[in-house]
């Protein structure tokens, strides 16, 4: 009888605390779940390679051009694997960044320079600082690993393309990001970031990103033909052309080392 | 240029049987720099025949790269020509790169003459050892000559080992009677002598083992063959010393290069201890290089990021004329502008501390319009004392100017 008792209340118990999790659902507890319903979204794509053409814009509207080829490796049981190989401008030609992501704990990097043949490890200090002269910043371009940030929902709403929007706040939890918080437009379908707004360390509105041209590949990953970053406090901009991507090419660990970076 | 056309026919073979088989060929691609450099000595030189104010140079070094087999495999051929107008010692041609590098799996293959980086400090390479120095290109050390080599690396959960075997030995160029940055007795490049009865064609070996453990990158190599670094014997004429001789001896080496990566300050570490033959009579030694590499915070919010290097040298030789670095420092900050022109400046000082002679050193670089970029060089000595085997470079101050053309 008390064993039966007490198996009662504990149940019932459980019953009402897990009624109350899914009712009193808190802004940070949705926030996490639907990042983490993204990231799962994408996951298994195992790898991917493609082509990338940056145009910086300065206020007068003066443009260059850098052109950035990118292979990625899916991280099992840690961040991903990624090398970025430049082939404009040509002064930077065959220089190559190799950088391995993780969550909280800073990524490894080690850059490639082609005239001395040289592969240099550099640290993430100054991840905050702009990708190569662009609005982009290297924290941008990482990979955004669910566990970088701390979440928060803020609403539903109408956003690009008549999709609906789910938007959500985050604040970086790794050491030495530029910005106080982003927020995300993430489409609540198919969880594509149509839109970013980043704030600076003062909390004032820095600069905004706009993905556009999403398409779907093997069926499932979903990438954007086109970013857009545009900095409210300089006027600058840069836009970001994605071509030829390809996944599940076969890329293995052994893409990803110091001697890879050469080649 | 007997040497390159000696290296070209024994390679080309082999590359010739290797395309001829390759699959899935892609187009070559060909790239490369046209540079022009203006250099300015405001002193006159120390030694009677050095140029006065300095001269114009030219220098080309194309590369053709042609990739295939999903970029696991390469060739690569990069000559490099440089004409000057002062010194034609530095007048010459070199074949930097004409090789295949090839992956399969847990193994990588190089065959063909080539470049190999081994090192973390800024200031000092000492142990970079694979390729012989173009000392004649730049002051600091960092322009090389083409390798002839053969290289099978093996790639494992325990790092990568390189074994390396260097059939051919490549003379170190020095600066003629009208050249700057030279000994008061010009070095006869044309009349070297080697400690090994195979003089160049003594087969050098190296194996290198490298890791990295978290922040930690390790390398450890061992290096058996003749020095890159030569002696020098006087050459007599009638009782009186014309000139010097490279003497070229054997060495054993073992040397260690260590990098911890903290995320605000990185420690950097290079040393090798260097063992001739009894022979030789020459004493065996120890140089070392610490260091660290200090990020601070942006200074700006454009970007600016400022960077402060520190490294001690040590040379268990003491302060004789091949250990210029014995007992120094070199301290300098690298900024960064990290604008459209990747704007970047180094200034340093290097700092005996035995004698407080000091040679000061800026470079400075930026891209300018489409593919051209600008890069300023200057270097200063101050307070050279006597003893110091600086002392011969005295009046060569200079500021370099060198525009680049990449296509």
């Amino acid at each position: 009888m008390l064993i039966k008792k007490t198996l009662l209340i504990s149940m019932l118990t459980a019953i009402t605390l897990l009624s109350t999790n899914v009712m009193a659902e808190s802004p940070q507890q949705k926030g996490l779940r639907i990042s983490k319903l993204a990231d799962a979204k994408d996951n298994g794509f195992s790898d991917f390679t493609a082509n990338m053409v940056m145009t910086l814009k300065n206020r007068a509207g003066k443009t260059s051009r850098r052109i950035i080829r990118i292979k990625t490796l899916e991280g099992k049981g840690d961040g991903d694997k990624s090398l970025s190989l430049f082939d404009q401008p040509q002064d930077v030609k065959g220089t190559a960044m190799l950088t391995f992501s993780h969550g909280l704990k800073a990524d490894d990097q080690w850059l490639y320079l082609p005239a001395l043949k040289r592969v240099k490890r550099i640290n993430s200090r100054n991840k905050s600082g702009p990708f190569m002269g662009s609005e982009f910043a290297f924290e941008d371009l990482g990979s955004q690993e669910v566990e970088k940030f701390k979440y928060k929902f803020l609403r539903t709403e109408k956003c690009a393309n008549g999709w609906t929007c789910n938007v959500i706040e985050r604040t970086p939890a790794y050491k030495y990001s530029g910005y106080s918080k982003q927020q995300v437009w993430l489409d609540t379908k198919e969880y594509r970031p149509v839109k970013v707004m980043f704030y600076d360390r003062k909390n004032s509105l820095m600069k905004t990103l706009q993905s556009t041209g999403f398409k779907q590949y093997l069926g499932r990953y979903w990438r954007p033909t086109t970013m857009s970053m545009v900095n409210h406090q300089t006027g600058k901009s840069t836009i970001l052309q994605w071509t030829n991507y390809k996944f599940k090419t076969g890329l293995t660990a052994r893409d990803f080392n110091k001697k890879a970076l050469a080649r | 240029m007997k040497t390159n056309i000696f290296l070209l026919t024994s390679v080309s073979t082999l590359f010739i049987s290797t395309l001829g088989v390759s699959t899935g060929v892609s187009a070559g691609e060909l790239s490369g720099n046209i540079s022009l450099e203006g250099r300015y000595f405001n002193s006159d030189g120390a030694f009677p025949d050095q140029q006065k104010n300095g001269g114009i140079s030219l220098s080309l070094q194309p590369e053709y790269k042609h990739k295939w087999d999903n970029d696991h495999s390469q060739f690569t051929f990069s000559p490099f020509y440089r004409w000057d107008n002062q010194d034609k010692e530095r007048t010459h041609a070199d074949i930097r790169q004409l090789d295949i590098v090839s992956s399969k799996g847990d193994w990588e293959f190089q065959a063909g003459i080539g470049k190999v980086y081994w090192g973390v400090t800024e200031s000092q390479h000492l142990v970079d050892i694979i390729n012989q120095t173009d000392a004649i290109e730049g002051a600091d050390g960092e322009d090389k000559l083409g390798q002839p080599l053969f290289r099978v690396s093996h790639l494992s959960e325990n790092g990568s080992l390189d074994l390396f075997v260097l059939p051919y030995f490549r003379e170190r160029t020095f600066a003629g009677s009208k050249g700057r940055f030279r000994t008061p007795l010009v070095i006869d490049t044309d009349k070297p002598t080697f400690e090994s009865s195979k003089k160049e064609k003594h087969i050098d070996y190296a194996v290198r083992w490298s890791e990295t453990v978290d922040e930690l990158d390790i390398g450890v190599h061992y290096f058996n063959g003749t020095s890159r670094a030569p002696i020098f014997n006087p050459i007599i004429k009638n009782g009186i010393a014309v000139g010097l001789q490279p003497h070229y001896p054997l060495i054993d080496q073992i040397g260690i290069d260590l990098q911890y990566t903290g995320e605000e300050t990185i420690w950097k570490f290079e040393g090798i201890s260097r063992n001739y033959t009894r022979q030789s009579g020459l004493k065996d030694y120890t140089a070392s290089v610490v260091g660290f590499e200090h990020s601070l915070p942006l200074l700006s919010d454009s970007g600016l990021e400022m960077t402060l290097l520190g490294e001690y040298h040590h040379d268990s030789r003491g302060e004789v004329a091949s250990a210029p670095f014995q007992n120094d420092v070199f301290v300098g900050s690298r900024l960064s502008f990290n604008d459209t022109e990747s704007t970047e400046l180094l200034a340093g000082a290097f700092v005996d501390l035995d004698n407080s002679s000091k040679s000061l050193r800026v470079e400075a670089s930026r891209r300018i319009g489409k593919g051209l970029k600008l890069n300023i060089e200057a270097q200063v000595f101050m307070d050279i004392d006597k003893t110091d085997p600086l002392k011969i470079f005295e009046k060569d101050d200079y500021l370099q100017l060198e525009l680049q053309k990449y296509f």
